[in-house]
């Protein structure tokens, strides 16, 4: 076992007001890890502090130590930070502009990719791994990324986040905006690519931590309150709070 | 109060809102509609091949036409465009991207200014900027001038629609460590670049009519003149001289050269957004 991710003593801001008071975790690699915890306790900031796209809120920032393999990603350009740790958000959001291709193209594309070669292959092979070339192959340069239903977006999107090969792929409640068997579709290929990626998901849903994920962390008001294998989270917490989340006395 | 008289009451009020709404949008168009019919039958019987074919004739002489005119505003627009445009997005860019701050309210605040100044005091400008200092007037002033009226006009549009980009458009192309430089241009800018041609057409068509500020600016001319640094004869300025003149020959041509000017600019709208509409489709939509 290894660590992708370390994080030590995070705190974030917004304004005046602090976000996050002091986070320490160690995600595992090729691993999935849950975020849990009731809305507005800090969790969705703190993925977010994890490739720095906390800090491109007007007034934001964060304090402490993320560490992506032996990166330090608060001492390197933010844009190399992304190329390393993925992200996926809670509404697909498509580049509106693009075709299904260019979509998945574009890490690379607007990162200054020319080769046709690569970019074929690249567009491939994510879209394989996202499970969408099937219903897309025939249509990669005719049909626009915003043309797809939902579910395909969401799936689109995690293709254009594959596509720039992260290590990590930060997931924020992928499937709020989806229907179950979209939701499903998503979950199956969670399982997927934590074979070789290492995945830390926010979500809202306390039966989709216990499917996708081996590590859970029960965050409230700002703090890490538990972090613990999945199955001891929501069988055996050792924190009343965490206890009374899970079992649905509040949030 | 019966249920039946609220009823009848809403019918009644939902009757008059929709009535006022329908007759107020009648008057708008019906006004276009009568400046278009009105622009046909007084100038079109004027517009033949002469007219667009070859330069005035001198006073008192009957016939001739307004080619010299018609090159000319081309000549003062594209000038206009090739100098407003671009200062216009990259203002609009800043503002809507770069802005959120007090040097961008002032910028913001400046730009709504200069849209409301009058055009004249726009053309006086641009003669103490341009005519003034190389001694003459010319193509190039009238185009400075222009240009300087569609910058805010460009600006002001640009950031509206770059701002209607939703954030987590943004978002997606930082989250794949793309730069915000880069975002701007291959991702925003392309999002929202339907209603920033819109913008540009629309103060395009708004500048193209103009005359005061080309007065003291092009001047005007009354023969053939390609040349950026002569001045040279525009439609508006053709129209303007015209139809304050006694001979009724020049009346009819001020009559077709409104029909003309009307014309080049929906053909030039209509040619931009042709293209565009292609150049979309290629691309896939």
């Amino acid at each position: 076992m290894a660590t992708a991710v370390e994080v030590s003593d995070l705190k974030a801001w917004f304004g005046r007001t602090e976000a996050l008071h002091g986070i320490n975790m160690a995600v595992e690699q090729a691993h999935a890890t849950a975020v849990i915890g009731p809305s507005g306790c800090g969790k969705s900031t703190f993925i977010r502090c994890l490739n720095r796209m906390h800090e491109t809120n007007p007034d934001a920032r964060a304090e402490g130590e993320v560490k992506v393999g032996n990166w330090d990603i608060y001492d390197m350009p933010a844009v190399d930070v992304r190329r390393k740790v993925g992200m996926v958000f809670q509404k697909p959001n498509p580049f509106p502009s693009m075709s299904i291709y260019d979509n998945v193209a574009a890490g690379l594309k607007l990162n200054g990719t020319r080769n046709h070669k690569t970019l074929d292959d690249v567009v491939e092979r994510s879209l394989q791994q996202s499970a969408l070339w099937d219903e897309v192959k025939d249509v990669l340069k005719k049909k626009s990324g915003a043309s797809l239903s939902g579910g395909q977006q969401q799936r689109l999107c995690i293709a254009r986040a594959l596509a720039v090969n992260p290590e990590v792929l930060l997931m924020d409640e992928p499937c709020s905006a989806l229907d179950p068997i979209s939701t499903a579709k998503i979950e199956d290929l969670i399982f997927e690519l934590k074979q070789r990626l290492t995945i830390v998901i926010v979500t809202h849903n306390m039966q989709q931590a216990s499917r996708v994920a081996e590590f859970t962390g029960f965050f409230l008001m700002g703090n890490l309150v538990e972090f613990d294998r999945t199955e001891k989270i929501f069988t055996n917490p050792s924190d009343k709070r965490t206890e009374d989340y899970i079992t649905g006395r509040f949030g | 109060m019966s249920s039946g008289f609220l009823q009848f009451r809403r019918r009644l009020v939902d009757y008059a809102a929709t009535f006022t709404a329908a007759f107020l949008s009648a008057i708008v168009v019906g006004t276009l509609v009568a400046i278009f019919a009105y622009l046909l039958i007084k100038g079109a019987g004027s517009v033949n091949w002469a007219f667009l074919t070859h330069t005035p004739k001198p006073v008192g002489e009957i016939g001739g036409g307004m080619a010299n005119a018609i090159v000319g505003s081309a000549l003062i627009l594209g000038m206009a465009s090739l100098i407003g445009i671009p200062f216009g997005i990259g203002a609009g860019i800043y503002l809507a991207e770069y802005g959120r701050n007090r040097l961008g309210a002032f910028v913001r605040f400046t730009a709504d200014v200069l849209n409301g100044v009058p055009s004249i005091v726009i053309g006086l400008v641009a003669y103490g900027l341009v005519v003034f200092t190389q001694g003459h007037f010319s193509a190039f002033a009238g185009g400075v001038a222009l240009a300087i009226m569609m910058v805010p006009m460009v600006a002001r549009t640009t950031e509206e629609m770059l701002l209607l980009v939703p954030q987590a458009v943004r978002e997606a192309a930082f989250g794949l460590g793309i730069p915000q430089w880069r975002t701007t241009i291959s991702i925003t800018l392309a999002s929202a670049r339907a209603g920033i041609l819109t913008g540009i057409m629309l103060a395009f068509a708004r500048v193209a009519g103009e005359t005061a500020p080309l007065m003291f600016t092009a001047l005007g001319n009354q023969f053939w003149s390609f040349s950026p640094n002569q001045p040279i004869a525009a439609v508006p300025l053709q129209i303007y001289t015209y139809a304050l003149s006694p001979y009724d020959d020049w009346h009819r041509q001020a009559w077709a050269a409104a029909l003309v000017l009307v014309a080049l600019i929906v053909g030039t709208i209509s040619l931009v957004r042709f293209v565009f509409a292609r150049s979309t489709l290629r691309e896939a939509r």
